[in-house]
């Protein structure tokens, strides 16, 4: 049997994993592109997809939201990150690896 | 932490479209690709647009593919899931866009028009999991009634949000509440009626399936409102994927303490045991309905006394629609005057609706009260098939009537359909076009009727019987203009002396064809003849000359009525025609008419 309390913290840690498929706020929010087609993924996005997913969910970044594209053309500098913020020009990095990607995250945060 | 979440649509529309089958292959395949850390694949309840299931959503790009088919998965899970490329070809195209794709569900223009309430879960947390539903606010409606609100502030909220009766007359659901609270007795019950019965209508059932918790946490919460310890939950059991989700949210909810004796430990105990109800439709008549959980042959009894004074078990009780349920915990969240800003001045709210018939869009949708039946046809049912022209729109089911076109801008609620001779019903809308006869629309439901009276009282036991038969003699073009004005005469008189909802309502689809569509019926009885070639022993059907003498339709026709010569026109042998319109299906040069 659950006390008020476990209902409040089995809400709170759910609440990302459902979150995830919310998207009426889609266009307010920060969206972050990996490309992940073939050239990508051998340059290591998995990695850098992964550590943005676990940095974010990690730092509690509510209104951030992470997805997968293909590939975006410049395939010797994959991998690469597009971020949209709304209103904002999007800003692209390339070679990008695990420790960028989290200075990438800084930058948002700032 | 998944990355992906792959909703599955696991409503019956989808899953008897092999949406399970689906779901394993995408369970298998992730599997394969060593994907399953990251990637979770979800059966959800339904998404609303039946017309193209099956139907499945990739968050968190929120991808809404349509018509997926178990051969489809590798290509899904190596472009988008791999790659991250949207499959444009599996995306849903509007054709209000001129057939282009729409990446998501939200886009489209079936969704833009809706306001899900009662139906906010329904398709995006997995029914069998207790902790999404959790997640999106579950149980805090509860936790807030328990330790916050006393039961009159409870009842005090409800009356105030002006929420009314789902189940289609309407009766506002606080005063309900507050006539079983102020009886004083020791035991009284908490129902909710899951007897869906009107053909066409699948808006209880949907709800059951994709979010059955919420109708537990309402039902729990008016439990404590009234004093109540025990809730039962009448199910129908020809709904099978309900009730096994009811049964699954059920056993969760004990496991959590959120039914049983000491709720959450607040000291409030009540508890939900599910009836199956074998399809009777009577049995969604309430005081049939409360009979029937007695153990006893589900008949209706005279009222008053209404139940909220002697019920089940002769106890005080309420009995609420599933969808009345799904309101409930809504509005203790977001309050009254949340709930009261939408809808029109005496409908409070949004309704369900479950959208069939002669319609692009058929499936599920949830609009606020006063939105127009055009909105609903048009921009989010997305029209009538094959550039046909809108003849009327059914609601309320057999005990319902009919819209006709004239009245399309009429905006919905209770009291306009009523005034109209329609009625809310339980949310059923079967949109009509020109190929339908209204005569012949009376005659379907009134035989579902005569099927389902259970004869307890002559007016509609007999009554809807020789109904019917006039209906019969009407549509094979023997009745007389004398036999309309008694078969009206019938109607009222079955109207006021039946003893149940049924009977009151049964003449209903009669009368309101007969209100719009009078010219119909007068066409079946001084010409003989049915406007909209339906009803078989006033048409013929005949080759014109069109016809190149190909012999597709008489190879086809079952009964050998079509003969001649190669190459020369054929003819139809009237006394042989059994009018199965066969060969119309088969004629490439659409040489065969009715007439």
């Amino acid at each position: 049997m659950k006390s008020i309390a476990d209902i409040m913290a089995i809400r709170d840690a759910m609440r990302s994993h459902v979150g995830l498929r919310d998207n009426a706020d889609a266009e307010k929010e920060i969206h972050i592109v990996v490309g992940m087609g073939t050239c990508g993924l051998n340059a290591g996005a998995r990695t850098v997809f992964n550590t943005l997913v676990d940095a974010i969910e990690e730092r509690g970044l509510a209104g951030v939201r992470v997805t997968r594209t293909g590939c975006l053309g410049n395939c010797e500098d994959e991998p690469v990150v597009e971020v949209h913020v709304p209103e904002k020009d999007v800003a692209t990095y390339k070679n990008v690896d695990a420790a960028k990607a989290l200075e990438i995250l800084n930058n948002i945060q700032a | 932490m998944y990355r992906t979440h792959i909703l599955v649509c696991g409503g019956t529309g989808c899953h008897s479209n092999n949406s399970g089958k689906i779901r394993e292959a995408f369970e298998e395949q992730i599997k394969q690709k060593n994907l399953q850390d990251d990637v979770l694949v979800v059966g959800t309840g339904c998404f609303g647009l039946c017309a193209v299931g099956p139907i499945i959503i990739i968050y968190p790009e929120g991808a809404f593919y349509s018509g997926i088919k178990v051969e489809d998965v590798p290509e899904i899970i190596e472009e988008h899931i791999v790659k991250g490329r949207l499959v444009e070809k599996f995306l849903y195209h509007e054709k209000a866009l001129g057939n282009k794709p729409v990446k998501a569900l939200s886009d489209t223009n079936f969704y833009k028009k809706q306001t899900r309430v009662a139906l906010r879960n329904c398709g995006v947390i997995n029914p069998e999991a207790i902790d999404e539903y959790i997640a999106r606010d579950g149980y805090q409606a509860l936790i807030k009634c328990l330790t916050e609100l006393d039961p009159q502030q409870v009842i005090d909220i409800v009356k105030a949000s002006g929420l009314r009766g789902r189940g289609g007359a309407g009766f506002p659901t606080g005063v309900k509440w507050q006539f079983a609270k102020n009886q004083n007795n020791d035991t009284k019950y908490v129902c909710c009626n899951a007897d869906e019965g009107d053909p066409g209508a699948f808006m209880d059932r949907s709800v059951l399936e994709g979010d059955p918790h919420a109708v537990l946490e309402a039902m729990t919460i008016a439990g404590y409102a009234i004093g109540s310890h025990q809730g039962y939950i009448y199910v129908r059991a020809e709904y099978p994927i309900a009730v096994d989700r009811l049964k699954i949210a059920i056993a969760q909810s004990r496991e959590y303490g959120l039914l049983g004796d000491n709720i959450l430990g607040t000291g409030f105990a009540f508890d939900i045991e599910l009836k199956l109800g074998s399809g009777a439709f009577v049995c969604g008549e309430e005081t049939a309905l409360m009979t029937s959980i007695e153990g006893h042959r589900g008949e209706p009894r005279p009222r008053p006394p209404f139940p909220a004074v002697k019920g089940l078990f002769a106890k005080p009780t309420i009995l609420n629609n599933v969808e009345t349920y799904a309101n409930i915990t809504q509005i203790i969240l977001n309050g009254a005057e949340w709930f009261a800003s939408m809808g029109t001045e005496k409908s409070k709210g949004t309704k369900v609706f479950a959208l069939g018939g002669k319609i692009v869009n058929t499936g599920l949708v949830e609009i606020p009260m006063g939105t127009t039946l055009r909105e609903i046809v048009e921009d989010i049912g997305g029209g009538i098939p094959n550039g046909k022209k809108f003849k009327a729109a059914q609601t309320g089911g057999p005990s319902g009537g009919c819209i006709p076109a004239e009245h399309l801008d009429i905006p919905i609620d209770y009291d306009n359909l009523i005034s109209i001779g329609s009625m809310m019903g339980s949310g059923g809308m079967i949109v009509m076009d020109e190929d339908n006869c209204m005569v012949d629309i009376a005659k379907f439901f009134l035989e579902f009727t005569v099927d389902e009276s259970c004869g307890k009282c002559t007016p509609c036991r007999i009554g809807n019987r020789r109904l019917l038969e006039y209906l019969d003699k009407i549509t094979s073009g023997k009745a007389t203009m004398q036999d309309l004005d008694d078969m009206e005469q019938l109607c009222y008189y079955i109207k006021s002396n039946s003893l149940c909802g049924l009977g009151q309502t049964a003449p209903n689809p009669v009368l309101s064809t007969l209100r719009y569509f009078r010219d119909e019926y007068e066409a079946h009885i001084k010409e003989h003849r049915c406007p909209a070639h339906v009803c078989k022993r006033l048409i013929q059907f005949k080759i014109t000359d069109k016809c190149i003498g190909c012999s597709a339709c008489s190879r086809k026709c079952p009964v050998n009525a079509i003969s001649g010569e190669i190459k020369k026109k054929f003819d139809i042998d009237q006394a042989k025609c059994i009018k199965c319109g066969q060969c119309i299906a088969t004629c490439k040069f659409g040489a065969i008419i009715k007439e």
